[in-house]
This record gives structure tokens, sequence and C-alpha cells, in this order.
């Protein structure tokens, strides 16, 4: 237990400073938003018809751009192999690095999302179901950004190998989170957008760590 | 394929140098004794005074790899890298400081790690194998950054642990600062 609070002090740190950290990724999210209303035109019915879908979209790339170094350093300085050879296996040790991403990025993206949504023309009452969706959203965005910086290790164009992995599988949870900002602007029930956003986040929470190791092992050896 | 046909056996309270030209194999084999890298063919075997040892047992728990990356962030303050690297491996805070006042890095605690000079990122990369005892030390090129002074301590250190019944695998081209059996890899 004690070798989890340690790595973990450690990642929440590290993810703090990693390329700009959260200033940058709330940032992005913010300057993306005003620029959008600037390229679509200010007719507020058109920018409230696109808000939902157009806020997942500059979340899904806000969140990706600082995990691109999440193993990178790590695998050059040889603190790596210190991960490889401590007390919990790499399957573990990748969990960590995410959440600890995902607390770190994750989770301030998800309170500006709101604030972006609404700026845009949703409607204030969606915001505490658009912080909630932005969150599970985010925790699949950080696992499955940090399995593609995984593979993308030891290889030389890393970022845009990650770009071609990871925004396949970034899509399901934007069509999700979209959908779920929608139903709730036409007044239908969002709770089965929101039941698979879930299930998805959960899926890669899962699932993730073991590529992510096994990508590590592969890089080290 | 850099090893072929190679055995070596290493008792507790020996140390043994890997002697070969550059590219020869020497941090592939301390690497694949570290089981960082799988072996195409052949088996590395620990055993204790119980006997077999679980390889990823042995692994985890009784050996120390000291590469010559030495895993520790430029940005981050030697302090807070030393205390993660001491406690992640098993280690103590206290220990990781008693260390470092061993080997001479008190009044660098504070600085960041990249305002160190390549000895004391050395030295300090060494205290973590001091603060947490484990019988197998993987050393590659110890001795490269260091002083006179620092190479001497660094004898005096591997003694120590020689005598409390430890192993050192090192890899070097200078002669280590204590005795050693010679293993020599990349011949023919």
């Amino acid at each position: 237990m004690s070798a989890v609070l340690v790595l973990a002090r450690r990642e929440l740190s590290l993810a703090w400073g990693r390329g700009g950290g959260a200033l940058l990724a709330v940032g992005f999210l913010v300057a993306a938003s005003v620029m959008l209303p600037l390229s679509l035109g200010p007719a507020p019915a058109g920018l409230a018809r696109v808000a939902g879908g157009v806020t997942w979209v500059v979340l899904a790339l806000a969140s990706l751009l600082s995990l691109e170094r999440l193993f990178e350093r790590d695998f050059e300085d040889g603190a790596l192999d210190i991960l490889a050879l401590g007390p919990l296996p790499l399957e573990a040790v990748a969990a960590i690095k995410c959440a600890a991403h995902w607390a770190v990025v994750g989770a301030p993206l998800a309170l500006a999302a709101p604030v972006a949504a609404i700026a845009l023309g949703t409607p204030p009452a969606a915001g505490p179901m658009i912080a909630a969706a932005a969150a599970l959203g985010g925790l699949a965005f950080a696992f499955l950004g940090g399995a593609g910086a995984a593979l993308a290790l030891a290889s030389r164009r890393g970022g845009l190998l990650i770009a071609v992995i990871v925004l396949p599988l970034l899509t399901p949870p934007v069509i999700f989170g979209g959908a779920a900002i929608d139903d709730f602007q036409a007044h239908l029930p969002w709770a089965t957008p929101m039941a698979l956003l879930a299930a998805y986040a959960l899926a890669a929470a899962a699932l993730a760590p073991f590529a992510m190791a096994g990508a590590c092992r592969n890089a080290l050896g | 394929m850099l090893l072929r046909a190679f055995a070596a056996r290493l008792e507790a309270g020996a140390a043994a140098a890997l002697v070969g030209a550059n590219g020869a194999g020497k941090t592939t084999l301390l690497r694949a004794v570290a089981g960082l890298i799988r072996p195409a063919a052949g088996v590395v075997a620990f055993a204790g005074a119980a006997g077999p040892i679980e390889p990823d047992e042995a692994r985890r728990f009784g050996c120390h790899l000291m590469g010559h990356q030495d895993g520790l962030k430029s940005g981050r303050a030697a302090r807070e890298e030393l205390d993660f690297q001491v406690r992640w491996s098993g280690g103590t805070a206290a220990a990781g400081l008693a260390a470092a006042a061993r080997l001479g890095l008190v009044r660098q605690l504070d600085l960041p790690v990249r305002a160190l000079s390549a000895g004391q990122r050395r030295r300090l990369a060494l205290a973590r194998l001091l603060a947490c005892p484990r019988s197998l030390w993987l050393l590659d090129e110890p001795l490269a950054p260091l002083d006179a002074a620092s190479r001497a301590l660094m004898g005096e250190v591997m003694a120590e642990h020689l005598a409390g019944g430890g192993l050192i695998l090192a890899a070097v081209h200078d002669p280590l600062p204590i005795p050693a059996r010679d293993i020599v890899i990349g011949t023919p």
C-alpha cells in the first residue's frame, strides 16, 4: 500500500509539471472555445446546436496534449527501469500514472468543460451533468492516451503515432458525451449515453494498464 | 545475438567484474539478469540459503540495478528524488538521508537534480542501494563519473556490502576498487 502512495505522490507532482500540465490543457480548452464562435459565426441558435459536440472534441484534444510524454521521460532517463524493478507490477504502475494524470489534468478540464459549453449556449442547468460526463470521459482519455504513449515508446515519431492510434479510440466517449448533452438539451432521458460513457471509461481503465505494461516491457527489452 | 554459450556463477560475498569491449554485451547481460531483457535462450537462476528463489521475486525484492542512466528527474529536488527512489525500493526516508550523509550529499539535497554534477548524481543514485539492503547489486559502469575520493568511498561501500553476504556484478572498464573476479565477455 505504501508503495502505491509513494508512486502516486511522485506521479501527481510530475503530472503537474509535465508539458504545462493542467494550465496548458485548460488554456487550450478556453482558447478553442473562444475561437469557435469566431469561425462559425456568432448566431446563438447555431452555436447552441453544436455546443455539446464541439465541447467534447475540444475536451478530447486538450486531454491528449501532455499525455504524449507520460512514459517517455521515465524511459529516457532510466526511471522506468527502477519502476519495473519495484514492488508493484508494471500494470499497477501504469494505472497509477494514468490516474494521477487524470487527477491533475482531467479534473480541472472537467470543471472547465461546463463553462465552455455554457458559454457556447448550452443551458446552465446542464452544467453538473457536463462536469460529471467530462470527468468520466477524462478517465477514458487518460487511460487510452496512456496506452498510446506507451506504444509509441522507442519509436521516433511518437506524437504522430499517438494521434493515429489513440484518436479512433477516443471517438466513442466523444459520441456518448456529445449525445448526453444533446439529449439533455432536447429534454430526453440522458442516462443511456451516460451509462455507455461510464462503461467505456471503466473498460478503458481496466484493460489499458495491461497494454501499457506490455508495451513498456517491450520497449525496455 | 550478443552472448552465446555463456555461463557464470556468482557466490554470496563475492564480486565479479564484467569486462569486455564496448558493445560486447555487458549492459545487455546485466539487464537480462535484472529481468528487463528476456534471453532468447538460456536461464538466469537465483538461489538463497534455503534453496532456489522464484526469479521474479528475487528481482523485485533482492536485486538493485544501477544503470548508466540514473533515473533522476532533472527538474525535481534531489531530496524528493532520493526520497522517492528509496521508499519505492522499500527503504525508509530516514535511511535515505543517512545514506546521503554517508555519501557526502547533505548539502546538495535541496538543489534541483540538474544542478548536480555527474559524480554527485551517481552518488545520489547509489544512496538507494545503501538505504534499502538487497543482496544482488547489478552495477553498470559504477565508477565512470566518480573522482578519486568517491571511488575510494565506493570501494568501502562495496566491501561492506560483500562482507554482509551481498553479491556484486559490475560492468567496468577500470578495475573495481575491491578484489573481484573478472568475467570476460565478447571473446570468440
